[in-house]
């Protein structure tokens, strides 16, 4: 079980407020996805949650301890490029974590447990498709692989909580339909929480069960600083929409911003 | 190829006009004099010290500049490394070793004489001084551009900063410590001669500055080719382990 709770959490750098005012509590098992304008702090909250920055008032509890700050263990993270260790093989890739967590002192496993933990890599490889390729290195593999592999790496650790930013952004929309699969089915396998942040609006609505607008409420034309965003829309989707409902919604709203997208159709949706 | 086939024919030609003109002339020798004066350069011993000369030159220079480079990349590797990881470090020496290695090493060769004597140590020196301060810079920058996501991503898969140094960075750093080095050749090289040339009783840049009282162009001419021979096979196994140790560097991908 892992609660999510965010309280009055503000984060603001020297003279730019980036969020406030903003609260959350998520129940376990959830797929929070995140959507928002360009610089509406979507990233920040993330990053927040990750723990490589602290925020400026207000705190995150994950089941009512307050997040360590700095990343660890049990919050994976997906970033939209980079996240792979080049000089290592898929397979060794994906040990790494385990590695990490049974050497302390040299990082490496042997005999037994190394067979252990290579049974382990073997069942996560076959559920990503990857075990044709556990000897390439990631430079070999296409962008749609690079990114299953580094969502497998982050789960061969059963984080409770998995960050996602952006991890389909820069792929082939043909093939994100395939990621989105395999995502939901790692979902259900580890049980766990995942936040996503992404600009498909489609995407968040087909994968999420609850999905969050960060926007800002209050703008001073004086000073664009001055007021941060926050979560607007809190919407809790109940059941997974067929693609074609989706896609019907997103064609009448095709001439319109992602804004007037959501209040006006895609709103009713989540109700 | 076609280059140095033109060049070693224009050598002839001229080699071959000059000597017409004056049998005794030694600016350039014919390859008959060259091939003589190697020949009792590298198989017959000295009169004077029981050596053969060619051999005692290059050994004595090799084990100067390999122990230099030797010095020269672990200092790059543990300083680089740790100004790379931690700031603080970084901090600290990075003005330090910009401003070490904006010293010409060769202004400072009379205090190493002075200090080091004249022995192996000064030579050696001078190559660390001129080699190893870039070789320092060029690593810490190496580390520090490996991308902040691999960093953060190891910590949540539960590395530690050790494990993140001895799993993540350091063999990411091995390729590199291997360009430094390639691209510091050319300059170790310079250093080992210049030494060499100034005080030493044995060496490839010694015996140079020694024959060329004598205008020994037999001499001279084949020892420079030899240098750059070596120079080029040291370069050749550097980009072969580089190549076939480290795979994953070659394609050129830095996700």
């Amino acid at each position: 079980m892992t609660q999510v709770t965010v309280k009055h959490v503000r984060k603001e750098y020297e003279t730019q407020v980036v969020i406030e005012n903003v609260n959350l509590h998520v129940t376990d098992h959830e797929f929070v996805t995140i959507v928002g304008a360009s610089g509406c702090g979507k990233t920040t909250f993330l990053r927040m949650l990750l723990g490589v920055e602290s925020p400026t008032r207000g705190e995150f509890l994950i089941d009512g301890q307050p997040l360590p700050q700095e990343p660890g263990p049990d919050r994976g993270i997906v970033f939209q490029r980079y996240s792979l260790f080049p000089h290592l093989t898929v397979l060794d890739n994906l040990l790494l974590g385990l590695e990490f967590r049974g050497s302390s002192l040299l990082g490496h496993l042997h005999g037994t447990r190394r067979r252990e933990a290579i049974a382990k890599a073997d069942h996560l490889l076959d559920a990503v498709g990857l075990n044709a390729s556990r000897n390439k290195y990631p430079a070999q593999l296409s962008g749609g692989m690079q990114q299953r592999l580094s969502i497998a790496q982050s789960v061969i650790c059963e984080p409770k909580i998995l960050l996602l930013d952006e991890p389909f952004g820069a792929l082939d929309p043909g093939i994100t339909g395939d990621m989105h699969e395999l995502i939901l089915k790692l979902w259900n396998m580890n049980k766990m929480t995942i936040f996503m942040v992404t600009h498909d609006l489609k995407e968040s609505f087909y994968l999420g069960t609850r999905l969050l607008v960060f926007d800002k409420v209050r703008v001073d034309s004086q000073a664009q600083d001055r007021y941060g965003a926050t979560i607007t829309y809190n919407i809790p989707l109940k059941g997974r929409r067929s693609t074609q409902a989706l896609d019907a919604a997103f064609d009448i709203g095709k001439m319109r911003n992602d804004e007037q997208r959501i209040h006006d159709y895609i709103l009713p949706l989540g109700r | 190829m076609l280059p140095f086939i033109l060049l070693i024919s224009a050598y002839l030609i001229y080699s071959d006009a000059r000597l017409a003109a004056n049998p005794g002339d030694k600016l350039l020798p014919s390859p008959a004099t060259l091939a003589s004066t190697m020949h009792h350069y590298a198989f017959e011993e000295d009169e004077r010290s029981g050596n053969i000369l060619f051999w005692t030159d290059t050994v004595a220079s090799l084990k100067r500049i390999l122990t230099a480079l030797a010095i020269s990349a672990f200092l790059g590797v543990a300083l680089g490394l740790n100004m790379g990881v931690i700031p603080f470090v970084r901090a600290t020496l990075t003005p330090f070793i910009a401003a070490l290695s904006l010293i010409p090493p060769l202004a400072i060769l009379p205090i190493l004489f002075i200090v080091a004597g004249l022995g192996e140590l000064a030579k050696v020196l001078l190559i660390i001084i001129g080699v190893a301060p870039i070789m320092v810079r060029d690593l810490a920058l190496r580390t520090a551009e490996l991308p902040a996501e691999q960093m953060i991503k190891a910590q949540t898969l539960g590395a530690s900063t050790w494990q993140l140094i001895i799993r993540v960075v350091m063999p990411q750093l091995w390729p590199r410590l291997i360009d430094a080095l390639r691209l510091s050749l050319g300059s170790a090289w310079l250093f080992l001669i210049a030494s060499e040339a100034i005080a030493s009783t044995e060496g490839l840049g010694y015996r140079i500055f020694l024959v060329r009282r004598y205008l020994a162009m037999d001499v001279i001419l084949p020892y420079v080719a030899w240098i750059t021979l070596l120079a080029f096979g040291m370069d050749a196994v550097l980009r072969l382990v580089r190549a076939k140790a480290f795979p994953w560097a070659e394609s050129g991908g830095s996700r």
